[in-house]
């Protein structure tokens, strides 16, 4: 009876305890967290695999890196076309040019004659790196982690551990010891050849450091690499690379303090993976307070961040947006970003609606529920979500996705006029407006040319069509109709598919890497477009591991591939159709192994050259070349679609900055008033059920209560 | 007894050399040590020299099983198998291909692993046998032929349907749990309620049965009707004495498991992000990251073996008559 008390008591307890707390039972997120603090609520499908700045080569690193290291230079946040402005330099470098005599030359000087270019950085002061044990000191200025004892060691298990940290200011030195960290073998830096092919004296230096410690990398110096002064120094690459300066946007390029290299060199704390890999050291606007990628990673505002503003000018149309109400403000706004692991899309797609994330993208699960078509055939978005006041950003992505032709094949490749007719015929019969509809909803933009939108060279409307494939009607990119991909059939030789030579069918082969079953529909979708022509297609599906290999001795006829820009120029789409860069020859990324003289010309004249009328103009002259030649079907350039709630503010789409994060903004009394009225429990069903389970079993008991009780008449 | 675990635990050395050589060949069938590189690198800028490079790093230049070019001991000792395999035998896991210690990693996700599989089986258990029970209390009733069907309906559902059916009923429409996530501490028993609770429902169908068949084979029995005959109510005759007899069945099946539980679930874990031992394996399997894909494999055959040793020891704990020998 007691005990029969004691446990309604208990039940009725908890119940109280439901009924009185003031978060949702479905909270995510402890009580602290909330309303206090300007905290960002993000998620991670993929655990980033490198935090260090010379290894990590991929979004979702730089998602987190681009917060914590600085490199010189950074991409405006408003501004577009997309421009380059100091961020911990003072200023654009001063480039210089020399002969190989090492005569200096005029800025005007023919890129033929220019043998080095030398790129000299002038930094700020009073900037300080994050505070970090690695830069702890005792009172006699002697460091306080750097030779850990083992009994010292033994007590350590994670970084928060160190009960001291300390910072410095950052210097020249901390951006020639990230050079130099780039082609330590220990390292495995995923530039390090391209680099050692542009910076001089980077081969030589990796050579030197080969099978020596990390920190050996103090002790010798790169020659074309140089400390000028406490705050600047200079980088002398090989004869004249303009985009070298994208490069020096990037966290390859961010200060590595040699204490770094030191502390995290020691074997105690790499054994309990404290490592440099996982615990950044940087300057930037958050440092990374918890890596824990099983379950979250949280970057707090670094307590030492430099002066730094919002943007005060934009593009036309961002003041009407509410985009320069900051303008001027210190950066950053929001205090704390909370990372989640999530790694399936219904789960987050679930919390982002409940406001337990401040913006999410759209899943192909999803898509009906959160977009709909109108009358006129727009995008917009639902009814519920205008309700919950979503906002939808969409921004094509500065992507390519194509098919490409090896040229070095004996039917789809080389010049002869049989081999671009069948290439032209093909391109023609693929229908990527419908690939788009159809597995993309609509999340796309068929692709005229090499270069995607946003990048400097790309044309829109009817003067950027593909003349080959597309004709300009009503306003519209209209494709060409079938039968002209058919009389180009007949003009190669293939006349409803028939090589008129042999008299038998026309089989091609395409090698991808998509071999999933998802993938099952869309390989069957490009056979039926082949078929229009009455061409066969054997699918060759593999891993991509096989598929580059392939890629490499040039064993693929038809391939499919993309490319997402390093940096917003041209030269970094074109590079992919230059001669010299043919995969299957010199191991480059011209993966169809495209050769054309004028192309290739034309690509030396327009790399080298500054974004103006002229060189619009050879851009124009390049993608005529390859509409003409078509090494490759152009595919299309995938658009992205976001979603975020209204407290979630600063929003502009940037595809090309890394530290966006210090210019957003988030409401978080507006966010605590939504969660709380989106998510009321509801208990009756919860009830109901037990209510039945009784009604069920009750008769049960009773009967066999009935049936115990009864006696042996 | 000690005998014959001491001779249970040095048959499992060359099981477990097997393990680890079936492991290796199967892996490296599929992925060769380029392919690691590549996936490793990424996709930008990969050269033949930067694979060299991170193969030379990692040990992975060597040859896999024997060195042609080696003489005497080292054309074993110099491959990437004895290199790779046989600290695994001290339980040194070693780096994983990313550079992070094995061994911490894993002291670090088991118990994630743990809090959901732990829980699910106690109170699967409980609820299992407690159905089993009443329907052979309620045996021949309206009750017992509404719990079979119900039992075979739970049974041919799949688990991802309990899965996503779950996260959508109670966590996204009744909103009553968070939906998915973890946290440490005692802030984990929020987001332990939903998997645990779908564990155990998604499981109950097939226990349930098989506990009800091993109830109704020991009902059958002589000492059974002797009770009856002595006077005992049903409900007696029940706890009593069948309970205790189809214990060794029960408990010997629950014991082969415990170890395993440290493994973790790989689909729960993947689905409410819990960062256990099973979502663990899976990325280091999507990843080709074979430090780990080959300690998990030598751990799970251990772990394998030590439930095998134990189910034969509660053998002897739950029925004298066994003596191991």
């Amino acid at each position: 009876m007691l005990l029969g008390f004691k446990l309604r008591y208990f039940f009725l307890s908890c119940l109280l305890l439901v009924a009185c707390s003031e978060q949702p039972l479905n909270n995510p997120y402890p009580q602290v967290e909330n309303n206090e603090q300007a905290i960002l609520y993000s998620s991670f499908s993929e655990r980033p695999r490198h935090l260090d700045p010379a290894k990590s080569y991929s979004s979702n690193e730089f998602a987190f890196i681009g917060q914590i290291y600085e490199p010189p230079f950074q991409y405006h946040f408003l501004k577009r076309p997309y421009q380059l402005e100091p961020l911990t330099a003072k200023k654009m470098p001063e480039i210089h040019y020399y002969d190989d005599k090492g005569v200096r030359l005029s800025n005007k000087a023919a890129a033929k004659d220019i043998a080095y270019s030398d790129y000299i950085i002038q930094l700020k002061s009073n900037i300080y790196f994050q505070p970090h044990p690695a830069l702890a000191k005792n009172p006699q200025g002697d460091y306080l982690y750097h030779q850990l004892s083992t009994p010292e060691l033994a007590q350590l298990k994670t970084l928060q551990s160190f009960k001291q940290t300390g910072t410095r200011e950052l210097i020249a030195a901390d951006y020639v010891h990230q050079v130099k960290r780039l082609v330590h073998p220990q390292i495995s830096s995923p530039i390090a050849e391209l680099m050692k092919q542009t910076i001089v004296g980077l081969a030589d230096y990796a050579e030197t450091i080969k099978g020596q410690p990390r920190s050996a990398l103090t002790k010798n110096e790169i020659l074309g690499v140089k400390v000028l002064d406490k705050y600047s120094y200079s980088i002398r690459i090989k004869g004249k690379y303009p985009q070298f300066i994208f490069w020096l946007a990037m966290p390859f390029f961010a200060p590595m303090p040699w204490e770094a290299d030191v502390f995290y060199s020691q074997q105690g704390l790499i054994e309990k993976n404290i490592t440099l890999d996982w615990h950044p050291l940087g300057t930037g606007a958050y440092m990374l307070e918890e890596n824990n990628p099983n379950l979250q990673m949280v970057m707090l505002k670094n307590p030492n961040y430099h002066d730094d503003f919002y943007p005060t000018e934009g593009e036309a149309g961002d003041k009407e947006k509410g985009l320069l109400k900051d303008a001027g403000k210190q950066l950053p706004f929001i205090d704390k970003a909370i990372y989640r692991l999530e790694k399936e899309s219904i789960p987050y797609w679930t919390k982002f609606l409940q406001g337990y994330y401040d913006a999410s993208g759209i899943a192909s699960d999803s898509f009906d529920q959160a977009i709909q078509f109108t009358g006129d055939g727009e995008l917009s978005l639902t009814d519920n979500m205008q309700q919950k006041g979503i906002q939808l950003q969409t921004a094509v992505m500065s992507s390519i996705f194509y098919m490409g032709f090896n040229m070095l094949d004996s039917t789809v490749g080389g010049k002869t006029e049989q081999a671009r007719k069948l290439r032209l015929a093909i391109a023609l019969a693929i229908d990527y407006e419908e690939y788009i509809s159809i597995f993309m909803n609509g999340r796309g933009v068929a692709a005229q040319g090499a270069i995607p939108p946003g990048i400097f060279g790309y044309q829109p409307n009817e003067k950027g069509i593909n003349p080959y494939l597309y004709t300009w009607q009503y306003g519209a990119a209209q494709r060409k109709p079938l039968e002209v991909a058919q009389q180009l059939m007949q003009d190669a030789g293939y006349a409803e598919g028939i090589d008129q030579q042999t008299g038998k069918a026309l089989i091609l082969y395409l090698d991808t890497a998509a071999s999933g079953p998802d993938d099952r529909a869309r390989l069957n979708w490009y056979r039926k477009q082949f078929s229009k022509l009455g061409i066969q297609l054997v699918i060759r599906a593999t891993d991509y591991n096989r598929f580059q290999q392939k890629m490499q001795k040039g064993n693929a006829q038809i391939f499919m591939w993309g490319w997402n820009a390093d940096y917003p120029d041209p030269e970094n789409f074109f590079f992919l159709l230059y001669g010299p860069n043919a995969k299957a020859i010199t191991g480059g990324e011209n993966a169809g192994n495209y050769q054309n003289s004028e192309f290739d010309q034309l690509f030396n004249q327009m790399s080298n050259m500054p974004n103006n009328q002229q060189r619009q103009k050879i851009i124009q002259r390049m993608q005529a070349i390859i509409r003409h030649d078509s090494p490759w079907i152009f595919g299309l350039h995938p658009k992205s679609f976001s979603l975020y709630h209204q407290w979630y503010q600063n929003l502009k789409p940037n595809l090309m900055a890394n530290n966006k994060l210090k210019y957003l903004r988030i409401n978080a009394a507006e966010r605590e008033q939504a969660r709380q009225q989106w998510n009321q429990a509801i208990w009756w069903p919860v009830i109901a059920l037990l209510i039945v389970l009784v009604l069920l079993i009750y008769p049960a008991v009773r009967s066999f209560q009935h049936k115990a009780k009864k006696t042996i008449s | 007894m000690f005998n014959y675990i001491l001779r249970r635990l040095l048959y499992a050395f060359p099981l477990l050399f097997g393990v680890n050589v079936l492991t290796f060949i199967l892996f490296f069938i599929v992925n060769s040590p380029d392919d690691m590189a590549r996936m490793h690198l990424g996709q930008k800028h990969v050269t033949e020299q930067a694979i060299d490079n991170w193969k030379q790093q990692r040990g992975y230049h060597l040859p896999l099983l024997i060195n042609s070019e080696a003489e005497g001991v080292d054309s074993i000792k110099k491959t990437i198998f004895y290199q790779k395999s046989l600290r695994l035998f001290v339980f040194d896991f070693g780096n994983s291909d990313n550079g992070r210690n094995i061994g911490e990693d894993i002291q670090q996700r088991m118990w994630p692993s743990l809090a959901i599989a732990l829980p699910s089986l106690m109170l699967g258990l409980i609820l299992n046998i407690s159905v089993a029970l009443m329907m052979v209390l309620f045996r021949q009733s309206y009750l017992e032929l509404s719990s079979i069907v119900i039992c075979i309906v739970i049974m041919s559902i799949s688990s991802l349907f309990y899965i996503i059916g779950g996260q959508f009923l109670v966590g996204k429409l009744l909103m009553l749990v968070p939906i998915s996530g973890y946290d440490t501490g005692f802030n984990a028993v929020k987001f332990l309620l939903l998997p645990v609770l779908i564990a155990v429902v998604a499981g109950v169908g097939s226990g349930a049965r098989w506990y009800r068949s091993l109830f109704l084979e020991e009902i059958e029995q002589d000492y059974v009707r002797t009770a009856r005959a002595k006077g005992l109510t049903e409900t007696q005759v029940l706890f009593k004495h069948v309970l205790k007899n189809a214990m060794i069945p029960i408990l010997t099946g629950v014991v082969v498991i415990l170890p395993l539980l440290f493994m973790g679930s790989l689909i729960t874990e993947s689905f409410f992000s819990i960062p256990g031992l099973g979502s663990y394996t899976i990325d280091a399997i999507n990843s080709q990251d074979f430090a780990i894909v080959r300690a998990m494999v030598f751990l799970g055959s251990v772990l394998y073996i030590i439930g095998l040793i134990l189910t034969d020891i509660s053998y002897t704990l739950v029925d004298p008559r066994v003596r191991l020998n």
